[in-house]
């Protein structure tokens, strides 16, 4: 399945800020991070930080993902 | 109106958006990129990036969070994203209500939570040519 990550600030400034990435049907975000951390030296060092929304709703790692989704990787916020 | 924009905010037209007969008072707030940081370093602007439809979203529910708690009549929030320069305004927040101490209340909630919770970063640019991605201390989402 494929899904669109979108990421924000520092995340962005490590991955870009839109991608689509193919992921085994049943995974979940936690795989999803990890399998972008694999090309990504920079990115574990964020994973406390940042939250994972799917589809607009901040989800915990264990969110089964699906086809189409929409992930944004949310740091710390910064805004006002 | 709950948005996330481009262009210069203007302050005067949320606040008159707000406004009803209903209403006797009508409070706005601006935040406006400063000319130094916390640290006291001197700041040439500021880029805001935003998750746009998470963010008038959460404007959305804070807003209404606000009338629950203060029962204002009408609030707006707008915050802009891009590259702002010193004295730009990057947040407006305007609340109409009938009276002055629920829309001083209900403005004050509405900023203090967008601030804690909205996902909308800044990256802070500095004379030197450095920068830095600024967090908000209170946020929701500490580690």
């Amino acid at each position: 399945m494929k899904v669109r990550v979108l990421a924000f600030a520092r995340v962005r400034e490590l991955l870009g800020s839109a991608r689509e990435v193919e992921l085994p049907a049943g995974s979940t975000a936690a795989a999803l991070w990890d399998e972008l951390a694999k090309t990504c030296t920079g990115l574990p060092a964020l994973a406390k930080s940042t939250r994972i929304a799917r589809n607009g709703h901040v989800v915990n790692r264990a969110e089964i993902l699906h086809e189409g989704d929409e992930i944004a990787l949310l740091p710390p916020a910064g805004g006002g | 109106m709950f948005a996330v924009v481009s262009e210069p905010i203007d302050v005067a037209a949320i606040a008159r958006e707000v406004r009803t007969d209903a209403c006797g008072a009508v409070v706005t707030f601006a935040g406006v990129v400063r000319e130094r940081s916390d640290d006291d370093r001197p700041v040439t602007g500021l880029s805001y990036e935003a998750h746009e439809n998470m963010a008038a979203e959460e404007f959305e529910r804070i807003a209404a969070e606000a009338r629950e708690r203060f029962g204002s009549c009408a609030i707006s929030v707008v915050h802009r994203i891009g590259d702002l320069a010193v004295g730009d305004v990057s947040v407006a927040v305007a609340v109409a209500a009938p009276h002055r101490s629920a829309a001083f209340a209900a403005c004050e909630y509405a900023i203090h939570e967008l601030k804690r919770r909205a996902p909308i970063w800044k990256k802070e640019h500095y004379t030197r040519g450095d920068s830095e991605w600024k967090t908000n201390p209170d946020r929701a989402n500490s580690p």
